[in-house]
């Protein structure tokens, strides 16, 4: 299973819509770095409104896309966390600080601009 | 106690398996979302330990449902390698995979009655419940 990735200027947009398991989770995570290498996009949006949860390995995949994005020179803001799964990720210990998060893809693209300064 | 169900974990695939197994039935004994969520990520944890750790295991669920309280009750075991020092690994942020180690203490959080029972060379088993409020 691939997570599809769409180009839109300059800027990646993902919307994760299916249950995540671990494979796909990488997958993704590789796609994605490559995606950001072939378009040269300078921001990407992961909205995460239709996953209903995120475990310590989904988080720990997502954090790291955002800080190897960050490497590449590419900022990744998260959108659509759920109420649920915001609850879930503190019992679990997981904050994911360093991670810009919005409430969902309209206010991630607004984030965007702000910090690329565009 | 009601009826079991019980779900083998030997593929990856399996990790998500379990997870929607137990999100379905928490659902009908009567969860809200939040601890619907919280329930299936428990499981992910667990599932995860087992596929990652003793290659496979099983997880079993059960609905308690007593005129005082309802609920589920989760047994996850495998016949694993077995955890030497049970409270290094319920330490948060302790790993030997790699991984953020919010496991086992996450899913302790997440339940309301966690224990884990564990010998080297033997196995691992962690039973949870979680009651609805």
């Amino acid at each position: 299973m691939r997570i599809p990735i769409l180009k839109l200027h300059n800027y990646l947009l993902i919307s994760i819509q299916t249950e995540i398991d671990d494979n796909t989770a990488i997958q993704f995570q590789e796609d994605l770095l490559s995606k950001i290498h072939q378009s040269g996009s300078s921001g990407v949006v992961i909205d995460l409104t239709s996953v209903e949860i995120i475990d310590s390995f989904i988080a720990k995949v997502l954090g790291d896309v955002v800080t190897m994005s960050d490497l590449m020179g590419a900022k990744v803001v998260l959108t659509g966390i759920q109420p649920a799964v915001a609850m879930t990720l503190i019992d679990l210990g997981i904050h994911l600080k360093n991670v810009p998060t919005a409430l969902d893809l309209e206010q991630g693209l607004i984030k965007l601009h702000q910090e690329l300064g565009e | 106690m009601g009826l079991q169900s019980c779900i083998n974990i030997n593929k990856e695939w399996d990790i998500v398996g379990a997870r929607q197994m137990g999100r379905d039935i928490a659902k009908k004994i009567g969860f809200g979302t939040v601890d619907q969520a919280r329930i299936a990520t428990a499981i992910s944890e667990l599932a995860r330990n087992i596929y990652l750790y003793a290659e496979t295991g099983q997880i079993c669920f059960e609905v308690i449902d007593t005129i005082n309280q309802k609920g589920i009750s989760m047994i996850a075991v495998d016949s694993g390698p077995g955890i030497r020092d049970i409270s290094q690994v319920m330490e948060d942020g302790y790993s030997t995979s790699g991984g953020l180690g919010a496991g086992l203490p996450g899913v302790k959080r997440l339940m309301d009655e966690f224990d884990i029972k564990s010998e080297e060379g033997k196995g691992t088993e962690v039973r949870s419940i979680k009651y609805v409020r």
